[in-house]
């Protein structure tokens, strides 16, 4: 089958790989119809995931149809369309019996600090992801689900992760009626945390970033208000002062470990790899909140230490509340509010490669060339 | 900044809200909101949202029918954590550890706990040991690497290379041709140097 293969920082390519084939019995073989690349997908890329081996196929926001199932398979038949959550969970351990599913303790070996996510390096348990045609999905009674008729296959490949983080993100705020909510970052994650907090009674949405056809994006597609730092000599004070200086009732951090803002933490945590990532956005989250604020944070972090300033965290009562999510859990939510209008994750959507243009794609993407907000990869064999 | 209304959060005089004991006012009401965006104060009771409560324990709903998974066959000798406390039942088979760089991945695994930055930064050396030992390798093949469309560095010229201009990341960007071309310039200079050094030896 054709794959996408990592060949080193900032370096890709298809190959031929053989067909993954089941492992256990409660694998299934789903072949790829559609998938995505995730900007916590270009960490991989840039080489600060630890553990990202040579030959790896990147990959988890994928949808496709059932190929094969193992022996024990109950839920799922050949040639059933489905859509797979990012986090790979046996439904089982002490964890996900209590909803974290994106904490499993069963399907990592390399690590307990993290669940199992497909095409995401051996530090999250070794999996081939879904810039392929075909890809393994363990535990195929627990984590994926049909595509229901009326979803668009769009809407279905963003709800895998990008959406589904959006929208979880906006719960870990625990936002009350009338809060002033700053979301950092207006990628896909960003514009789908300020749509969903309207959704939780925000009385206002104020979005930040720098790339212009974003902000436009959070202004249109999540009716937000927008800020561009690049255009303010410090984004906390302007947060401070669009607040009446009391600072943000709760911040949403949806930027992650290559976060801009600040070139000297953007060097050593990005190209130096002197830290587990840029910790500028979450710096201003703790800066820019409220004292006895709420941040929450889904941009995603390498596992190496960060120079986060905790001190100001702790001297202003914060609560910080962060995971990866628990994406099934939030699904049947999420189908009512697509299918309502009031999520509309399709509407971030700007390319679509084909799988043999992979390394273009994630240039693009990387670089935020060509107005580039979502791009969508569509393997040869779909 | 693009609404330049005042914020839902001033205070009854001109001393910010801050400084004063007011309740915040919000600067639209609900049913105004609720006219503007799609879906307003839909999940605004704690008990719509997915993800409340948290810590529900609901083992029956997951679709599991096992109390733990059968144990998928191929565990021995793998890698894992030194904070589990056997493989998991489920794991992981691409790109099994090899060469030198397997070995210092081994080592980082049996030796250190995710707790101790030495596990991290072994791993991240043997990840450049597999890069490295990969792109010779490729020499051999039938395939050698090429860092010019394996970065897709050409799409500069396709995809508006030049819209980043005005951007504060362009300067951290201008970096990216160094890193990927920084570590193959050096080893070609180190290649030359050593090729001069044993031919003087050879003519002395």
């Amino acid at each position: 089958m054709r794959a996408m293969t990592y060949r080193g920082p900032y370096k890709l390519r298809v190959d031929e790989k053989d067909k993954p084939r089941i492992e256990h019995p409660n694998d299934a073989i789903v072949r790829v119809q559609l998938a995505a690349i995730c900007g916590s997908d270009l960490h991989l890329y840039h080489g600060m995931m630890p553990d990202t081996r040579i030959g790896h196929t990147f990959g988890h926001e994928f949808i496709g149809v059932v190929d094969e199932v193992g022996s024990s398979v109950q839920h799922l038949e050949v040639g059933d369309r489905v859509m797979v959550p990012f986090n790979i969970f046996c439904g089982s351990c002490w964890f996900c019996a209590r909803g974290l599913y994106s904490n499993c303790h069963n399907v990592n070996a390399n690590a307990t600090a993290v669940g199992g996510i497909y095409g995401y390096s051996h530090t999250t348990g070794g999996y081939d992801g879904g810039q392929a045609e075909y890809v393994r999905v363990p535990f195929a009674d627990v984590g994926p689900t049909k595509i229901p008729e009326w979803m668009h296959d769009e809407d279905a490949v963003l709800l895998t992760d990008a959406a589904a983080t959006g929208y979880f993100g906006a719960q870990l705020g625990e936002i009350a009626e009338g809060d002033t909510v700053v979301v950092l970052g207006a990628g896909p994650v960003g514009l789908i945390a300020a749509q969903s907090a309207w959704l939780m009674g925000a009385g206002r949405v104020i979005v930040v970033d720098h790339l212009a056809e974003r902000l436009e994006k959070a202004r249109t597609m999540a009716h937000a208000e927008t800020l561009n730092y690049d255009e303010h000599d410090d984004i906390v004070v302007e947060m401070k002062k669009q607040t009446d200086f009391l600072g943000a009732d709760v911040v949403i951090e949806a930027v992650g470990a290559e976060a801009d803002g600040s070139c000297l933490q953007h060097v050593a945590g990005t190209k130096l790899k002197l830290q587990g990532g840029s910790p500028v956005a979450l710096n201003w989250a703790i800066d820019g909140v409220r004292k006895g604020g709420t941040i929450s944070v889904v941009g995603a972090y390498g596992p190496i230490p960060s120079a986060v300033k905790f001190g100001d965290a702790l001297n202003k009562g914060l609560t910080l509340r962060m995971n990866q999510t628990p994406v099934k859990r939030q699904w049947p939510r999420m189908f009512e509010h697509v299918r309502n209008g009031h999520l509309t994750p399709r509407d971030m959507v700007t390319h679509r490669f084909p799988l043999e243009e992979i390394s273009e794609a994630y240039h693009i993407f990387s670089a935020k060339l060509d107005g580039c907000i979502k791009p969508l990869i569509l393997p040869s064999a779909s | 900044m693009t609404d330049t209304s005042p914020t839902d959060t001033s205070s009854t005089d001109d001393i910010p809200i801050a400084y004063v004991p007011d309740l915040p006012r919000m600067r639209e009401t609900p049913e105004q909101l609720r006219a503007r965006i799609p879906g307003w104060g839909a999940d605004l009771d704690p008990a719509d949202r997915p993800s409340h409560p948290k810590l529900h324990y609901a083992p029956d709903s997951t679709g599991a029918h096992w109390r733990f998974p059968d144990r998928q066959p191929g565990a021995e000798g793998r890698e894992r954590s030194i904070e589990h406390a056997f493989v998991t039942p489920v794991f992981g088979t691409a790109q099994p550890l090899h060469g030198a760089s397997g070995q210092i991945r081994r080592l980082a695994y049996r030796r250190f706990s995710e707790a101790r930055l030495a596990h991290w930064l072994l791993l991240i050396a043997g990840d450049r040991v597999d890069a490295w030992g990969s792109h010779l390798r490729s020499f051999t093949s039938l395939r050698p690497d090429n860092p010019v469309t394996q970065t897709g560095v050409l799409s500069e010229f396709t995809a508006s290379g030049t819209s980043r201009s005005g951007r504060s990341d362009r300067r951290h960007h201008l970096l990216d041709p160094v890193i990927v071309a920084g570590p193959w310039v050096a080893a070609a200079g180190v290649a030359v140097l050593g090729a001069r050094r044993l031919r003087q030896r050879v003519a002395s």
